[in-house]
């Protein structure tokens, strides 16, 4: 890419999670639930001597997206590391349980999920976590209906429960920046040793989370630059695409076998691990920029 | 965790509600509702305790001028500078004004 286009490119990852949706939704469209002013903060934080977001760092919007009816929810990496409290987090499950019921009533409503998270918010403990569950609960009731589209752009990556919730989507759109694990790296060292996993080492550590890596190996579909409108188009494509008949986390036989594939004691390295998760097994059909 | 408020004379209320920034490392979050006729408000939630006299400073400042809109101000700080909280306020104020791009 040359230094003009460099220059003209409008990122992402830079965008606040409102900016992030109000770019995404057909203009005029967009109408937020829950928005910061009803002031549903975190009753947790403040008991913790922790300042609170107003919008407890999600921001739930319907619209539409070229059309097509969307809600979106938008997790503010800014705020506490994007982690998921029991407030943020019930935004989240609420939204996608009424999507779930439009279905269900034959008004699709195709959920967008911005995923920038630490995951569970550890002030906030067991209330994150019941959250969390709901969350998987309803991605995958919704997604015998519509297309649920999981977006990963930036450095804070997505971890913990909401990485589940990710790898449960119909389509997982991610940058290059983009990280998704189920634990940190941090904790990765902490439980296995530094010559396990030595979270300092940062291009070791995109080499296995990265989000080519994750691309290559066939756990997300699309592979897009920071680029707001190369990430909108991606968007757009996913949400207008049918609900799949057969999801990622349901192809249980060919998961099974590359894990019996898979020496745990050889340390894990890009390479063999790009080899060992073939992505033609998983059949993917997204596509890649 | 510090709390400060503080308020000041105003004009007439403002148009509409505003909201600049978030919580997140040297930022903050500036809520912007029309106050009560004449009169505004500022409540300040800090992470940073010890510098209520900077804020207080920075804040007069910003509400020197008696004949702006009257606000209710609600901030959420997580450790701006003095220069972030001027931009944020006057990025609300504006978005409030109807001049700014929100």
């Amino acid at each position: 890419m040359n230094t003009a286009a460099l220059i003209e490119r409008e990122s992402f990852v830079e965008r606040s999670a409102r900016a992030r949706v109000s770019g995404l939704l057909d203009e005029g469209s967009m109408r937020e639930l829950l928005d910061p002013f009803e002031r549903l903060r975190s009753p947790w934080l403040g008991l913790q001597d922790i300042v609170t977001q107003a919008d407890d760092g999600v921001v739930i919007a319907r619209g539409t997206i070229d059309g097509t009816d969307v809600v979106c929810a938008a997790i503010e990496p800014a705020f506490q590391g994007g982690s998921m409290g029991e407030v943020g987090g019930a935004k989240i499950a609420g939204a996608l349980e009424l999507a779930l019921e439009d279905a269900r009533a034959g008004k699709p409503v195709v959920p967008v999920l911005l995923l920038e998270t630490g995951g569970v918010r550890l002030q906030e403990a067991n209330c994150g976590l019941a959250a969390i569950a709901e969350i998987h609960a309803a991605i995958v009731a919704l997604r015998a209906h519509v297309p649920v589209v999981g977006v990963i752009t930036g450095p804070v990556g997505c971890f913990g429960g909401m990485s589940i919730a990710a790898g449960l989507c119909s389509e997982l759109i991610v940058t290059r920046e983009a990280r998704l694990g189920l634990n940190g790296p941090q904790v990765i060292e902490q439980e296995a040793g530094v010559d396990e996993f030595d979270s300092r080492d940062r291009p070791m550590i995109w080499s296995l989370t990265g989000g080519a890596q994750r691309h290559a190996t066939g756990l997300t579909e699309t592979l897009c630059n920071d680029d707001a409108q190369a990430i909108a188009v991606q968007i757009t494509r996913a949400v207008a695409e049918p609900a799949r008949a057969l999801a990622r986390t349901q192809e249980i036989d060919a998961s099974l076998k590359r894990l019996r594939s898979i020496d745990p004691a050889r340390r894990a390295e890009a390479g063999w691990v790009r080899e060992a998760f073939k992505t033609e097994e998983f059949g993917t059909t997204g596509s890649s920029s | 965790m510090q709390r400060l408020s503080l308020d000041y004379k105003a004009g007439a209320p403002a148009g509409r509600r505003a909201l600049a920034g978030v919580v997140g490392s040297g930022d903050l979050e500036v809520l912007l509702e029309p106050g009560t006729d004449g009169r505004s408000t500022v409540e300040i939630n800090t992470s940073v305790d010890g510098v209520n006299d900077i804020w207080t400073a920075v804040v007069n400042r910003i509400f020197a001028d008696a004949n702006q809109p009257a606000v209710a101000l609600e901030i959420n700080d997580f450790g701006a500078t003095p220069a972030v909280v001027r931009l944020r306020i006057a990025q609300a104020m504006e978005h409030a004004a109807g001049t700014g791009a929100g």
